[in-house]
């Protein structure tokens, strides 16, 4: 059995027909599917574990709690954190970076102060800025993006200023692909004492990324992106910097004692984890990392970066499919257009096809200006996929292309 | 599995390819501007009236062959209907294409669009036009699919 097969093999959801064709599922920056070993593992904490966590003194609950902290200290291990509690549990990305919009930035931020992004931002790394310059007077500043769908660096320095309070980007983009170079784009920040935010959704399910070395202020995460369950996510923050921060949620769990004179917050990170979290999502994220740890990055950077060379020339070789924003440093992310084929039909056809691709903006409107777009097709890979599935999707866009282009 | 041909009928690719009412109502008396934030799909739709009588509806923007389709087919239908009867179509429209009713009292030309009903994600696609049309007649400049 070849070792693609024996991937494949660990994903229920990819082994099924849509009609009578084979799911070919090129839709993993959407969300990833999952292996059963997460499956397992969920099913495994309601089956034998349910219980809630941090203050029952039966088994039960101290099972789960354990479990619930062991998914801590795997996710620390895999950012290379330099210990667990700069992990904090939220429902994804998105509430990662509102939790720092609001309870970092919201208070320090005032008239004059600017925030800096850029224009490949997902909607969720531009919306809660602009609510936060909303509430605080400060500024959005956008840098700018190559043709070639990379960062243009220079217009990223020049709007980095002394009034640069924070710093957010995407590691890698969510409609493109770009990878980003966050380690130099960081210490840029910092040299203008700004706080990096990195929006990492589309980045630890495809390679690597280390806090030590990269020296980011706080990442996002997104479990599901990364073959865990959905509703559940990680803020990573440098400690020193959590520890100043208030809380931006109250509730149980996130208070060490209350009374109705004074509450004490309780300590990083339970402070910013108030009520029952999801404490099913953590452990399926626990077993998430597990898998790509026993995977390795560098057999699936290997996979995805030949798929992705793969699957560039078979859209190339198509009349009339033109590549959006196809840089040199790219995960494997492949956003085309099909000449005189809108991509809604070209989804629809592909579907038909067993094909299952993201058609629309990719919730990257400004990203999609930029190109003077109003939506595109994307294949996302995932170490799951192989050449075969790619051929597909090759053949599919062909018979888009008979029926309406 | 829902058949494809179904829902790109021939008339369907036809007037998504060749549309014949894409341009600007003049004169203009109602304007509306719909939007698919779910694809990006911008259709702007201006009329012409008279004694609340359609003479004219033209449309204008991106969208993929089924909202293309269906405005051109929306256009060429509404022509010489009063408001009241353009509201009745749409009604009916909108239950064919949800699969809550038929195309028996419908204009024929409109029929091509009952295989929508077997693309759930797709009935956004074939009633921007119209929800931007109704709006439009209502005094409503600005219409979302959300």
């Amino acid at each position: 059995m070849s070792n693609t097969q024996i991937i494949a093999d660990s994903f229920p959801a990819l082994h099924q027909t849509i009609g009578d064709k084979r799911l070919v599922y090129l839709d993993s920056a959407a969300t990833t599917q999952k292996p059963q070993c997460v499956i397992d593992a969920i099913t495994s904490y309601y089956e034998h574990d349910n219980a809630n966590i941090h203050r029952g003194v039966h088994t039960l609950s101290m099972r789960a709690t354990t479990a619930y902290e062991n998914a801590r200290q795997s996710v620390a291990n895999l950012l290379q954190a330099s210990r667990k509690e700069e992990i904090i549990f939220v429902r994804g990305a998105t509430e990662a970076i509102n939790l720092v919009a609001q309870a970092f930035a919201r208070p320090i931020l005032s008239v004059g102060d600017e925030i800096l992004i850029t224009e490949m931002e997902h909607h969720s790394n531009i919306v809660p800025w602009q609510l936060v310059c909303e509430q605080t007077g400060a500024s959005l500043k956008v840098a700018k993006v190559n043709d070639d769908g990379s960062l243009n660096i220079d217009s990223f320095k020049e709007l980095l200023t002394e009034d640069t309070t924070i710093v957010a980007f995407a590691h890698v983009s969510n409609a493109i692909g770009t990878i980003n170079p966050i380690r130099e784009m960081c210490a840029l920040a910092r040299e203008v004492g700004a706080i990096s935010v990195v929006d990492g959704a589309q980045a630890v399910g495809h390679i690597p990324v280390s806090m030590s070395d990269v020296d980011c202020d706080f990442y996002a995460t997104s479990g599901h992106k990364m073959f865990g369950p959905t509703g559940i996510g990680c803020l990573y923050g440098k400690h020193a910097l959590l520890e100043e921060m208030e809380p931006w949620q109250g509730g149980g769990d996130m208070i060490l004692s209350v009374s109705f004179e004074e509450t004490t917050w309780n300590n990083v990170p339970f402070k910013f984890e108030a009520g029952t979290p999801n404490i099913a999502g953590a452990i399926g994220l626990g077993a998430a990392v597990k898998w790509i740890e026993s995977f390795g990055y560098d057999t699936m950077i290997q996979q995805e970066q030949e798929l992705l060379a793969y699957g560039r020339d078979v859209l190339r070789s198509i009349e009339g499919v033109t590549l959006i924003g196809a840089s040199e440093h790219n995960a494997g992310v492949i956003a085309f257009t099909v000449a005189g084929v809108h991509p809604h039909d070209v989804g629809t056809i592909l579907d038909h096809e067993g094909v299952a691709i993201r058609t629309g903006n990719h919730c990257a409107e400004p990203l999609m200006r930029r190109f003077n777009l109003s939506a595109t097709c994307r294949a996302s890979i995932c170490v799951y996929n192989t050449r075969k599935d790619l051929d597909h999707l090759g053949s599919a866009v062909q018979e888009a292309i008979r029926m309406l282009g | 599995m829902s058949d494809l041909r179904e829902l790109y009928l021939e008339m369907v690719t036809d007037h998504a390819k060749n549309p014949r009412h894409r341009g600007k109502a003049n004169p203009c008396d109602c304007i509306g501007t719909g939007n698919n934030p779910l694809c990006g799909d911008k259709i702007v739709v201006t009329v012409q009236l008279q004694n609340r009588i359609i003479e004219s509806v033209k449309f204008d923007g991106e969208g993929c062959a089924i909202s293309t389709a269906s405005a051109d087919l929306m256009a060429e239908v509404l022509i010489g209907k009063s408001v009241e009867e353009a509201k009745k179509i749409f009604k009916m429209f909108h239950e064919l294409v949800a699969g809550e009713g038929t195309s028996d009292n419908l204009p024929n030309k409109l029929a091509v669009f009952s295989g929508v009903r077997e693309f759930p994600m797709r009935v956004k696609c074939a009633t921007l036009a119209w929800h931007t049309v109704i709006a439009a007649l209502d005094g409503v400049e600005d219409v979302t699919t959300e």
